[in-house]
C-alpha cells in the first residue's frame, strides 16, 4: 500500500477469558506511515486487542509481525523495543513529577539523573519544535490541563523512539479545539512516517482523522476499509450489526409553564473552592436544556445541587415550590418526592451499588416507595424482583436476570436499569449527566428515544454531557458553561460547534476572554 | 478470571483453612515435646462427647454469637466495631444494676429486664464513638479501642469503690438475688433429656439464636437493613439515593453496641450471678474472629461461635488432663483466625487453581 509494507500485521489472534472470548481469530494489517482507527462497541475486543500488542496478555494464538518480522511481546518492555508507544485514556503520570521527570522515568541512564535530564530537554525541544507538541518541560503535571498531559503522553512514547503509537479513546477528555490540535499531531507524526492506531467509538473522529478503519464487533474483526470510500451509517452498521439512526428523531418542542427556576446557585466545594458561579436558568416543560462544557467546570456540581447532593446557596423552585439547598430537606430523598429524579453522571460510583443486584438497585433511592413494602417492618423483595423483571423487558436490561449483580452488566445495561428506575417514575424533572459514557451505539439510540419520549410527555430534562453530539441533536436549548459560570445560551439550530467550543474555551463569540 | 463454585467458596475454603491451622497447630504441639493425636482426642472428648462438655461449648458459643453479630451489623455499614470488650463489660454492668437494684418476681421479667438494661448499656458506650465518627471522622476503630480501655477501668473503680460490698475481698457486685437465677439447659424441658448434669449454658443460647435470626431480617429484609448494606457499600451512593449517613452510622453502631452489651446476660446472668472484673474475658475480641470466619452472616457467625466454642472449651480441657499448657489454647485460636481471617484469600487463590486445573484436564479429555 502505502510506502514499504506494513507496520503491523496481526495473524489470527485469538484470546479468551475463562468461558469468554475476547478475540477471535483477528487478522488485520496496518501499512506504515497511516493513521489507523479501529472502531466497535465496548466489549468488542478493542483494548484487549492492544492490550496484546502492548504486551499486558499474551494471545492464546495467533502470530504478530513488526515491520515484517515476527515479533513475541511477552511484557510491555518488548512492546517498547519493538518501537511501539502507548497513551492510555487515563494517563499514567505522577502528577507532582516535572514533564521532563516524567518523560524520562523508566528510561533513565545510569544512577544519576542528571545527564538524561539535560539529554531529555534538548530531544523534547527538538520533538516539540517538529509535531506541534509545546509542553514547559519543567512544568509540574498537576498544573497542566488535561490536554498538555496528554500531550506528555504522546512526548514520552516518542522519547523512547516509539514508530507505532497507539492512542486509547484519546479525546474523552479533551475540548474541541483540544481534539482538533491532538488530530493535527496524529497527521504531522504520520507525515514524518510514524504509524497511528486510534482507538475510538466516535465516527466523526475516524471519518476526520484516518486513513483506515477496521471494525470490531463481540470479538472479531468485521472488516476493514478505506475511510474515503466508507460512511458513518456503514460504520455504525458494521459495529452493531444492523442499521442505527445516528440523528436524534424528534418533533419540535412544545413547551408549556416553567417547571425548574434556578436564580444565582453556588456551590463551595469542601476544600472551599467555588465551583458553580451563581448560575441562572428556567426550563419549561416539554423542553431539554443541554449543558455543553469541558468536563470539570461546574456541571457535576450543577446536578448535584439540584439533586439535593451539594450543599448550594441560590434559590431553585420547581413548580413554583422551593427547593431547598442545604439543611433539612436538602436531600436526595425528598428531592425524589418533589418529583426530580436524577441519573448522575458516574453511575458505578453513585446510580448503582456494583455489588447489589439488579432488584436491590432498581429499589436504590425509591426503597420507601409504598410498593415495595409488605408491611411496616419488612421489604417486599419479591414484589421488587417482579417490578425488576418488568422494567428490564421494558429497557430491553440484557441479560434481563433481576438477581445478577449489577458488576456483572455492560456499562449500557447498567445505564439502562438507571434510566429505567428515573424515567419510570414518572418524574416533572430529570437530572440527566452523561446519558451514554460507556455506552453502546444501539443502546445510546434506544436511551435517547427515552429522553426524548419524556420530552415529550410534557417533562422538563436537564441535560449535562461532554458529547457536543449527544447536546446538540437532544437539546432544545443549550447552555455552554465555563468556570463555574454559564457563558451563553444558543439555539441548537442555529449555533455551530466553532461557536460552542469557543464558549467552551472561556471566549465570548468575539474572540475574548471572559 | 477464574470463579471457585460456590459450595466450595463457603464450604471448602474454612474447612481447608481449618485443616491448615490444625495442622500448624500439630508441629506446635510435637515442637514442645507433646503428642498432638492426645490433645486433640482430649480437645474433642471434652467439648463435644456429651452433655457436659456441650454445655460448656454451648455456653461460650452463646457470648460469642453475640459479640460475632455486632461486628457483623457494623461491618455492613462499613464499620470495624472493635470495642465489643468494652461495649460487654458496661452490658455487664447494666445487668448488675438491674439485678441488684430492681425487685424481679420471676426469672423472665427479670430475663427482659436485664436484656433491655445490657443492651441499652452496651448501645450507650458504642454511642460516643459512633457520634464522634459520623459528626467529626473521627476512626471508630480507633475510638472504640480507646473505648475498651475507659470501660475496664470504669468497671475496676466501679467494683472497687463502689459496687463492692463492705467487707468482701474480691472487686464484684454481691450475688445476685435467687430471682434473677436464669435457667441453664438442664433446666429446660427437653433439653434436659441431653444436658443431665449441671452446665453453665442457659435459656440465653435461644436468645442468641434468635438475634441472629433477627440480625438477617433486618440486614436483607426491611429498609433500615437495606439503607444499612447500601451506606456500607458506597457512602457516596448512599447520599446520592438520600440515606442519611449520620443516622446510619448511629443506628448501626447502636444496634452493634446492644447486642455486644446482650453478651453479658450470658456470662453476667447466667453464669456468674454477679458482675466481676473482666466478665467479658476476651469475647469482644473473639467475635472479631468468629464475624470475619462467619463471612459476616448470621449463620456463619452461628456456626463460627460454635467452633470457637469448642476451641476455648477444647483447651480448657487440654490445660486440665494433659501436661500441654493452657496457653496452648491461645495458640491454637491464633492459627485458626490467621489462616480463616487473614489467609483466607490465600487458600482460595490455592483452590481456585486446583479447581481450575481439574477443569482444564476434563476438557482436555472431553476434546479428545
Amino acid at each position: 500500500m502505502a510506502q514499504g509494507g506494513y507496520a503491523i500485521e496481526l495473524r489470527g489472534i485469538s484470546k479468551a477469558f475463562g468461558p469468554v472470548q475476547a478475540n477471535r481469530d483477528i487478522s488485520v494489517a496496518v501499512p506504515k506511515g497511516t493513521i489507523h482507527g479501529i472502531i466497535g462497541e465496548n466489549g468488542a475486543g478493542k483494548s484487549t486487542l492492544m492490550s496484546i500488542l502492548y504486551g499486558f496478555y499474551r494471545a492464546d494464538s495467533g502470530e504478530i509481525l513488526i515491520n515484517g518480522t515476527p515479533t513475541a511481546i511477552p511484557d510491555s518492555q518488548s512492546a517498547i523495543r519493538a518501537g511501539i508507544g502507548m497513551v492510555f485514556q487515563h494517563f499514567k503520570l505522577v502528577q507532582n513529577f516535572t514533564v521532563l521527570e516524567n518523560v524520562i522515568l523508566g528510561a533513565e541512564e545510569g544512577a544519576m539523573l542528571a545527564g538524561s535530564l539535560s539529554k531529555a530537554r534538548k530531544v523534547l525541544g527538538d520533538l516539540s519544535r517538529e509535531y506541534e507538541l509545546d509542553v514547559d518541560p519543567d512544568a509540574v503535571i498537576e498544573d497542566l490541563s488535561v490536554g498538555h498531559q496528554q500531550r506528555v503522553e504522546i512526548l514520552k512514547a516518542l522519547y523512547r523512539q516509539a514508530d507505532i503509537l497507539i492512542l486509547d479513546e484519546p479525546t474523552g477528555v479533551l475540548t474541541p479545539a483540544e481534539a482538533d490540535h491532538l488530530f493535527r499531531i496524529l497527521r504531522g507524526l504520520r507525515d514524518q512516517g510514524k504509524t497511528v492506531i486510534l482507538i475510538t467509538h466516535k465516527l466523526r473522529e475516524i471519518m476526520e482523522t484516518t486513513d483506515n478503519v477496521s471494525v470490531m464487533r463481540r470479538g472479531t474483526m468485521v472488516g476493514t476499509v478505506k475511510t474515503a470510500e466508507t460512511s458513518p451509517e456503514e460504520l455504525a452498521e458494521l459495529m452493531v450489526g444492523r442499521k442505527v439512526l445516528l440523528e436524534v428523531e424528534k418533533a419540535p418542542a412544545t413547551v408549556g409553564r416553567t417547571v425548574l427556576s434556578v436564580e444565582n446557585l453556588s456551590v463551595t466545594d469542601e476544600h472551599g473552592v467555588i465551583r458553580l458561579k451563581g448560575v441562572s436558568f428556567e426550563i419549561k416543560a416539554g423542553e431539554i436544556l443541554g449543558i455543553a462544557g469541558v468536563a470539570g467546570n461546574g456541571q457535576s456540581e450543577l446536578l448535584e445541587a439540584l439533586g439535593g447532593i451539594a450543599r448550594a446557596t441560590g434559590r431553585v423552585t420547581l413548580n413554583g415550590a422551593e427547593l431547598p439547598l442545604s439543611g433539612a430537606g436538602a436531600d436526595g430523598r425528598s428531592r425524589r418526592a418533589a418529583g426530580v429524579a436524577h441519573v448522575p453522571e458516574d453511575r458505578q460510583h453513585l446510580g448503582l451499588i456494583m455489588d447489589f443486584a439488579a432488584w436491590e438497585n432498581v429499589a436504590f433511592g425509591y426503597h420507601d416507595a409504598p410498593e415495595y413494602q409488605k408491611n411496616a417492618l419488612f421489604m417486599d423483595n419479591d414484589a421488587l424482583r417482579a417490578d425488576t423483571a418488568r422494567k428490564m423487558e421494558r429497557f430491553d436490561v440484557r441479560p434481563p436476570i433481576p438477581t445478577l449483580p449489577a458488576k456483572s452488566f455492560s456499562g449500557g445495561n447498567q445505564q439502562k436499569i438507571v434510566v429505567a428506575r428515573e424515567i419510570e417514575r414518572n418524574p416533572d424533572l430529570l437530572l440527566i449527566g452523561q446519558p451514554t459514557r460507556g455506552v453502546d451505539i444501539g443502546a445510546i439510540e434506544f436511551i435517547h428515544k427515552q429522553i426524548v419520549a419524556l420530552r415529550d410527555a410534557g417533562k422538563a430534562i436537564l441535560l449535562v454531557s461532554v458529547e457536543l453530539d449527544e447536546i446538540r441533536s437532544l437539546s432544545d436549548r443549550i447552555a455552554v458553561m465555563f468556570d463555574g459560570k454559564i457563558m451563553g445560551f444558543r439555539d441548537p439550530e442555529t449555533t455551530d460547534e466553532r461557536e460552542l467550543g469557543l464558549l467552551m474555551a472561556g471566549m465570548t463569540g468575539k474572540g475574548e476572554a471572559a | 478470571m477464574e470463579r471457585l463454585p460456590k459450595w466450595a467458596d463457603l464450604v471448602l475454603v474454612p474447612l481447608v483453612s481449618l485443616l491448615l491451622a490444625a495442622i500448624i497447630a500439630a508441629l506446635v504441639i510435637i515442637a514442645i515435646g507433646q503428642d498432638p493425636w492426645e490433645a486433640i482426642t482430649v480437645m474433642v472428648q471434652g467439648s463435644l462427647m456429651d452433655g457436659y462438655g456441650w454445655g460448656y461449648t454451648l455456653y461460650y458459643a452463646t457470648s460469642f454469637m453475640f459479640t460475632g453479630l455486632a461486628v457483623t451489623l457494623a461491618f455492613h455499614a462499613s464499620l470495624f466495631n472493635i470495642g465489643g470488650e468494652g461495649q460487654a463489660q458496661l452490658g455487664g454492668l447494666g445487668v448488675a444494676l438491674a439485678c441488684l437494684f430492681l425487685p424481679w418476681p420471676h426469672w423472665t421479667l427479670a430475663l427482659l429486664g436485664a436484656t433491655l438494661a445490657a443492651a441499652l448499656f452496651g448501645a450507650a458506650w458504642a454511642a460516643v464513638p459512633a457520634y464522634l465518627q459520623a459528626k467529626r471522622g473521627s476512626h471508630i476503630v480507633i475510638t472504640t479501642i480507646m473505648f475498651n480501655y475507659i470501660a475496664s477501668a470504669l468497671l475496676i473503680f466501679l467494683l472497687v469503690d463502689v459496687l463492692r460490698p463492705d467487707g468482701q475481698m474480691d472487686p464484684a457486685t454481691a450475688n445476685f438475688p435467687e430471682a434473677t437465677a436464669l435457667p441453664t439447659l438442664n433446666q429446660l424441658p427437653l433439653f434436659n433429656l441431653f444436658f443431665t448434669s449441671k452446665v453453665p449454658a442457659n435459656i440465653t443460647l435461644l436468645i442468641a439464636l434468635a438475634a441472629a435470626v433477627g440480625v438477617w431480617a433486618l440486614l436483607w429484609r426491611t429498609r433500615l437493613g437495606y439503607s444499612i448494606r447500601a451506606f456500607g457499600k458506597s457512602e457516596d451512593a448512599a447520599k446520592y439515593a438520600g440515606i442519611n449517613p449520620f443516622r446510619i452510622t448511629m443506628i448501626a453502631m447502636l444496634l452493634s453496641g446492644a447486642l455486644a452489651g446482650m453478651m453479658a446476660i450470658n456470662n453476667v446472668m447466667g453464669e456468674a450471678g454477679r458482675l466481676l472484673q473482666n466478665s467479658a474475658s476476651g469475647a469482644g475480641f473473639i467475635g472479631i474472629a468468629v464475624a470475619l470466619m462467619g463471612r459476616n452472616h448470621p449463620l456463619g457467625v452461628v456456626l463460627a461461635s460454635i467452633l470457637f466454642g469448642f476451641l476455648f472449651q477444647g483447651g480448657a480441657e487440654l490445660g486440665m488432663w494433659t501436661k500441654i499448657p493452657i496457653e496452648m489454647r491461645v495458640v491454637v485460636q491464633g492459627l485458626v483466625i490467621l489462616f480463616t481471617g487473614a489467609l483466607d484469600v490465600m487458600v482460595r487463590m490455592m483452590l481456585t487453581r486446583i479447581f481450575a486445573a481439574f477443569r482444564g484436564g476434563k476438557a482436555a479429555k472431553g476434546a479428545v
